[in-house]
């Protein structure tokens, strides 16, 4: 097909972007970050008592960072790359071609920013930003409570007027990380009297602020990595509002909308190796190479086939809103679609490993890395709204059936 | 290259579109199935496409076609699902127009490729011969006799056998059946003595037909490709064979689905939209999630076929293994969830029903497509 001359020059700006920042990469990507985290201790946050795990990982983060690669599709003025869409893209497959993992991970990167970078003023981004793309500030998210989970619009944390400022109590729960958390962004109440997903807030405070405390929970992996939250008299200055007062459910479904983005792609990258190779060096092979266990090998087959076809479709919803033709609530369906997959990899990477998956303890299991591992995904369907949520929001939003 | 589509295929989208839903309705299809319609599709029609620049949308264009891609001929085959039109365009406009164009020699090319374009020449493509799709598993013989060939065999679900002109038939010329090895394509007259035709009616009355030969005699000429060496020619063929089937098979999946979410929006009762029923959205959801993970995939495959048809059989396999299971939940819920309505031939549902039946065979199962992946894989 003939292509317009236009087209032409960018596919070939393009292709130079492609192999210079592979040479990049190549160069500077140390070999021991080219595989992906085994455990959450090997994953960088950030943060201001962040520790690095390695020293691999420490020039990893740095040298990404110096290029804004962090971030790479935020604005320069931010700290961020300023890469287009499709340079983003281009810069995400070749980082996906050499298994390359992300040199940060951050709440701040996959929901917070976007929602500054969206409904945040000038005085706000131009704060938190820069600290984000650099790893210097690590947020938590307080979105749940007690009793607004699934009805997360019904949420009783109340803030009231003082002067200038808030001042906010109750209680969050869930709070991902919220010990280690040196910021939150939270949705309070601020007019009890309107409607319930009228009088909610998004405001930003310090962890440090005093009335915040934490308390770990314990999940079924063994790990402990949330925790309840409770703000006793916490004293928030009435900027910190992120969009307008009384106006925070926008922001708050604006930033779950990247959240879920982000939980599909959970599973994405993977763990190492193909499932049909992990199989094998248990349920070993046959005279043909193929795996002497039909059953598994058939699930495992299935399994590859529905996770390609999942890639396909992030790949497409990117391309999507980038030519602007995405439905907002799409990222539910890849949340509903990524979250299920991943908690099947896992169920077949447990019959997978037999009675050697089992092992809770030990130097050869790695400290049971993979039942927790596997534990962890059950979370996967729950945390960032359930799936039944996400069935519902596609009904409603997308399919617009009635009385949903 | 993104995976959207671009202006032009947008353009051709809505011209397909417009053409087959108002010439071609479900309402066509059954027409033809009550009339048992000697033909199986409107001649008039296939005209009309070969007009439009269709019929020769993947023939190159010095010989007369518009030289498009898969995305392309993709983008005319979901129409075609969106209506169940029959029309010649997957066997002859896809797949025999893939393989001359692939496979034939200046003379082939010059002979047939102007005649598919202009929509005077119907083919088919004839290779299973059993009731699974085992391509490899061909027998049918052709031993050398004199400057040519005799071939001797049977061929089942020959898609518009029994109105192809021309019919491309995979033979062996060496090894036994299983072998890569000693595989070759015919290019035989469908008038030549010794070619018996039976039309088969099929559940989803579109044409088929079994193609037996005795002895049928071809010169040595009528060899598309290499002797003994079709295997890699037949791969491609039909790998693009199942990026136009798969396609059809998301606009039928998408078109149950639409039909079905519109009944969910009508339909009382216990005094309320059955839409109302939570059981009912999340089974439309999960549906949705389903149709739109299988067009992405079908797209990738669609461009992996553009950019290298070589290279492409694994996200060809993954798409095919998809649409198979998709189309198949699309169309089971789809009749489920029109209660007793979805039962009756009156309404149109059961013809979707039917068709991705046939679909599924088509050139390979989900459960085929899915063995091919797990071996591209090696394990
Ligand atoms: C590992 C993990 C990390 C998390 N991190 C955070 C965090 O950092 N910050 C934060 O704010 N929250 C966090 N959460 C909380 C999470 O968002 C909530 O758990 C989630 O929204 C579900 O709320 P719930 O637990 O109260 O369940 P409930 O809402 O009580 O749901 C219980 C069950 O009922 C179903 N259900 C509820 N409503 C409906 C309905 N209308 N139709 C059909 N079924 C329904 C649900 O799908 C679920 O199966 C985290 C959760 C987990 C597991
Ligand atoms: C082959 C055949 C033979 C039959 N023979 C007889 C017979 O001899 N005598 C006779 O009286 N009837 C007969 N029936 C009718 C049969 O009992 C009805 O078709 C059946 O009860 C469903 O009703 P409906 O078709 O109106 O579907 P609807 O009630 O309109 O249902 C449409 C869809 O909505 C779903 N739905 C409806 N309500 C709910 C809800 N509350 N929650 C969730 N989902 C819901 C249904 O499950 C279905 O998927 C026959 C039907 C068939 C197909």
């Amino acid at each position: 097909m003939a292509e317009s001359r236009t087209s032409d020059t960018e596919s070939a700006d393009l292709e130079q972007f492609r192999n210079k920042t592979r040479a990049w990469l190549e160069a500077n990507c140390p070999p021991e970050m080219r595989k992906p985290a085994t455990s959450d201790a090997d994953v960088f946050w950030g943060g201001r008592n962040a520790k690095f795990s390695s020293e691999p990982q420490r020039v990893w983060f740095e040298r990404m960072r110096d290029k804004g690669w962090t971030v790479p599709d935020w604005p320069k003025e931010y700290g961020g790359g300023g890469l287009s869409a499709a340079e983003h893209k281009v810069l995400r497959a070749e980082m996906a071609k050499m298994g390359a993992r992300p040199p940060l991970s951050s709440f701040g990167i996959w929901m917070l920013g976007p929602a500054l970078l969206k409904y945040g003023n000038d005085a706000q981004k131009k704060e938190h930003l820069p600290k984000i793309a650099a790893g210097e500030i690590r947020w938590c998210q307080g979105y749940s409570e007690p009793n607004a989970g699934s009805d997360l619009a019904s949420l009783q944390t109340r803030a009231e007027s003082d002067g200038d400022d808030f001042i906010i109590n109750g209680q969050k729960i869930w709070t991902s990380y919220a010990n280690y958390a040196d910021w939150i962004f939270c949705l309070v109440r601020t007019d009890p009297t309107a409607k319930k997903h009228d009088g909610i807030s998004f405001i930003l405070f310090d962890m440090t602020s005093k009335g915040v405390s934490t308390k770990p929970i314990l999940l079924i992996s063994g790990y402990s990595p949330f925790c309840e939250t409770f703000f006793d008299n916490v004293r928030v200055p009435k900027s910190h509002v992120v969009g307008q007062i009384n106006r925070g459910w926008d922001v708050a479904k604006y930033l779950l909308q990247h959240e879920r983005a982000m939980i599909s792609g959970m599973g994405e990258r993977g763990v190492g190796r193909p499932l049909g190779q992990i199989a094998a060096d248990t349920v070993g092979t046959d005279a043909l190479g193929r795996l002497d266990d039909a059953m598994l090998r058939g699930q495992i087959a299935r399994f590859d086939v529905d996770e390609a076809a999942l890639a396909a479709c992030a790949e497409r919803a990117v391309d999507l809103a980038k030519a602007g033709q995405a439905h907002p609530a799409f990222s539910s369906a890849m949340k509903y679609y990524g979250t299920e997959l991943n908690k099947r990899r896992y169920e077949i990477l447990m019959s997978a490993g037999g009675v050697d998956a089992l092992e809770w303890e030990s130097e050869r299991s790695k400290q049971g890395a993979r039942p927790r591992a596997w534990l962890r995904t059950k979370a996967n369907s729950i945390e960032g709204g359930t799936s039944e949520v996400m069935l519902g929001i596609v009904a409603k939003r997308i399919l617009d059936l009635p009385g949903a | 290259m993104a995976l959207v589509l671009t202006e032009e295929q947008s353009m051709l989208r809505d011209s397909a579109r417009g053409l087959i839903s108002d010439k071609a309705p479900v309402s066509h299809l059954r027409h033809l199935r009550d009339s048992k319609d000697p033909t199986g599709f409107s001649k008039e029609l296939w005209h009309s496409f070969a007009e439009m620049g269709f019929a020769g949308l993947l023939v190159p264009e010095e010989f007369g076609g518009s030289g498009l891609g898969y995305v392309e001929a993709g983008v005319v085959m979901e129409e075609i699902g969106r209506t169940l039109m029959p029309s010649p365009f997957l066997a002859t406009g896809v797949v025999a127009a893939s393989a001359l164009n692939r496979g034939g020699n200046a003379a082939q090319k010059s002979e047939y490729l102007p005649k598919i374009a202009s929509g005077s020449l119907l083919a088919a493509l004839a290779i299973d011969e059993g009731a699974k799709h085992r391509p490899l598993q061909t027998s049918l013989r052709a031993v050398r006799a004199g400057n040519g060939f005799k071939l001797s065999g049977a061929k089942a679900l020959v898609v518009d056998g029994h109105v192809a002109d021309l019919l491309i038939v995979a033979a062996r010329t060496a090894g036994a059946a299983g072998e890569r090895e000693g595989l070759t394509l015919f290019l035989v007259d469908s008038k030549a003595k010794g070619i018996a035709v039976e039309r088969t009616v099929m559940v989803d009355a579109h044409n088929a037909a079994r193609v037996e030969f005795a002895n049928v005699e071809v010169n040595a000429d009528s060899v598309l490709g290499e002797v003994d060496q079709a295997a890699g020619l037949l791969d491609s063929v039909l790998d693009i064979g199942r990026g136009a089937v798969a396609s059809e098979m998301v606009g039928l999946s998408e078109e149950v689905f639409n039909r079905t979410v519109e009944y969910l929006k009508s339909r009382k009762q216990f005094g309320k939209l059955i839409g109302e029923f939570q059981a009912l959205q999340h089974r439309a959801a999960e549906l949705y999630i389903d149709i739109e993970i299988t067009r992405a995939a079908v797209m990738k495959a669609l461009q992996a076929l553009d950019a290298d048809v070589a290279k492409a059989a694994s996200a060809v396999a993954v798409a095919k293994a998809r649409a198979g299971t998709t189309s198949t939940r699309a169309v089971h819920e789809g009749v489920q969830m029109h209660g007793g309505m979805g039962m009756t031939d009156q309404f149109d549902i059961g013809f979707f029903m039917k068709r991705a039946r046939v679909c599924e065979e088509l050139f390979g199962d989900a459960n085929y497509h899915t063995e091919q992946l797990a071996r591209a894989r090696g394990y």
